[in-house]
């Protein structure tokens, strides 16, 4: 890619204008409006996330990154449903956020697999839930894990599985409940970096086959730029829309594109962002309380 | 190699086995040489050969029944009961703040001296060593429960909660299946609670069971009958905790 083309990519604008898909609102599959949510705290009300608007189109993959307390989590419980107590909107098509949404399905950051269950049995969970006969959510769990790369570990238990299979299990699970919009805490935050890559590469593989319209938090610039049509940037709390980088890498993506000069320089743009409000929040850690 | 596989899977048990008949072998050593008192302790091998005496002519199967039954009684009422409370506690926060201490407290109680009260109220019956049983194993019950469905992790409660569940679907799809581990915990310590006070209490009153029968081995002097007798309530305990442990795989498998 050009570098002029990047350099135009991430140019500075006013970020709620940058924030917006390409088309008009109504067409989002997800908005936010104006979202603001404060916390009390012993020192007293904290701003976890300010003012943030932005929307992601119909199958469109979206990466929010910001340091650690930016906000980020607190935004992906609240486009979840798991939070109130906020102020601004969000939206799910035209329909507002008022606790979990049957199109919503999330995967979470930590651990979350079911140790009393096994592969098949978690991952048709969902189903099992919504009342699907054993056969019928017994094939589709299976369709699942064998779209995440599972085929074969069905009967297996978490306790037997590596972090990086149980989150794929935590993936599929999340699929079999076939949701319109994929919701992706750091789902991949605690294993290593080539696992992550690998990882990468299936959700890549599976919103390529699925085009659901996805939004993953991360602090993974590489994950970030690996995956995603447009990357929101979010400043140190209180969090704040710094800017959003449409990353124009050609589709369909594989790791390999990490060593490419356009994914280098990607990077190096988000990351001369995030490196101010990275060095704000390591500060603040270090001040005494 | 399928030899190989059978003998790992029974390796466990058999040294499990040496172990306890290698402890018998020293002691039996210790008291022939003696270095322990025979009179306070019998030879094992005494113990052993009073077994088909104590089973003879001691009606051993009718008292280990009887024992068996009041326990079990005693632990299961202990686990539902001790169940239901220890959730309406976690449902209650302020029930639990307020009664969360004493309910710690009784669980040191030294219940077994109550037993006049319990006489009094039920007669010398079966029904006062189950209810003694039940309320000296309900507390562990109560505090594990407590302590098992509030460390279940908060995601897996935003997993059932972003899937849609239902209150009454979180709790058994998400919260019991977590908390079982601790859960039955409390149950077996529970389970041990209420044995040792129905055992005890059927030798302070001399009512039926392994109990009384240990009490009149005992006053007769009969050491290897005692032994013996108390060998059939370890039994018991086994074959309490072997349903319990598969009680609990079939309500919590895993790997």
């Amino acid at each position: 890619m050009a570098i002029h083309a990047i350099e135009r990519a991430t140019a500075r604008q006013p970020a709620t204008a940058m924030a917006d898909t390409g088309g008009a609102a109504a067409q989002a599959a997800l908005r936010v409006t104006g979202l603001t949510k404060q916390f009390d705290t012993p020192q007293g009300p904290l701003t976890a996330v300010q003012d943030v608007s932005f929307s992601v189109g119909e199958g469109e993959f979206v990466s929010i990154i910001g340091p650690s307390g930016c906000g980020k989590s607190t935004l992906f419980k609240i486009l979840g449903g798991l939070a109130d107590g906020y102020r601004g909107r969000a939206f799910v098509g035209n329909e507002p956020v008022a606790g979990p949404h049957p199109a919503i399905g999330m995967v979470f950051q930590e651990e979350s697999t079911f140790p009393w269950r096994n592969v098949l049995d978690n991952v048709a969970f969902p189903l099992e839930i919504a009342g699907m006969a054993k056969g019928q959510r017994q094939e589709r769990a299976r369709h699942f894990i064998g779209l995440v790369g599972l085929a074969g570990f069905e009967q297996r238990y978490p306790a037997e599985l590596s972090g990086g299979m149980r989150q794929r299990v935590a993936i599929a699970r999340t699929l079999a409940f076939e949701p319109k919009i994929l919701l992706m805490d750091e789902p991949f935050g605690s294993l290593d970096e080539q696992t992550r890559l690998l990882l990468g590469d299936k959700v890549l593989q599976i919103h390529q086959s699925l085009k659901q319209t996805s939004l993953l938090i991360t602090h993974s610039i590489t994950e970030a730029v690996q995956l995603s049509d447009r990357i929101i940037v979010m400043t140190y709390r209180p969090g704040r829309i710094k800017r959003v980088v449409p990353i124009d890498l050609p589709r369909p993506r594989t790791s390999e594109v990490v060593s490419s000069e356009a994914f280098g320089r990607y990077v190096a743009a988000i990351w001369a962002d995030l490196r101010e409000e990275a060095s704000r929040g390591m500060t603040d850690a270090e001040r005494p309380s | 190699m399928a030899l190989v596989k059978r003998l790992r899977a029974v390796l466990p048990a058999m040294t499990g086995l040496a172990t306890i008949v290698g402890a018998f072998a020293v002691l039996e050593g210790l008291l022939r040489a003696g270095l322990i008192n025979r009179y306070i302790v019998p030879l094992p091998s005494e113990v052993l050969f009073s077994f088909e005496r104590v089973v003879m002519e001691e009606h051993i199967s009718q008292r280990f029944a009887q024992t068996l039954g009041e326990a079990f009684a005693a632990g299961l009422l202990a686990a539902i009961a001790g169940f239901l409370v220890g959730v309406l506690l976690y449902r209650n926060r302020l029930l639990e703040r307020a009664v969360g201490v004493w309910v710690a407290a009784f669980a040191a109680a030294p219940l077994v001296l109550a037993y006049p009260l319990f006489l009094v109220i039920f007669g010398r019956s079966s029904l006062t060593i189950v209810m003694l049983g039940f309320l000296s194993g309900i507390a562990p019950v109560i505090m594990k429960t407590l302590e098992g469905l509030h460390a279940v992790r908060p995601v897996l409660l935003d997993v059932g909660r972003s899937f849609k569940l239902r209150q009454g679907q979180i709790f058994w799809k998400v919260l019991f299946p977590a908390a079982v581990p601790t859960i039955f915990v409390g149950i077996r310590l529970g389970l041990i609670f209420a044995l040792i006070n129905v055992v005890g209490l059927e030798f302070l009153i001399n009512f039926g069971g392994l109990g009384q029968l240990i009490n009149e081995l005992a006053e007769r002097y009969d050491m290897p009958g005692t032994y013996a007798a108390i060998t059939f309530v370890i039994l018991i305990s086994v074959v309490i905790f072997a349903g319990l442990e598969r009680v609990e795989q079939w309500l919590r498998p895993s790997a």
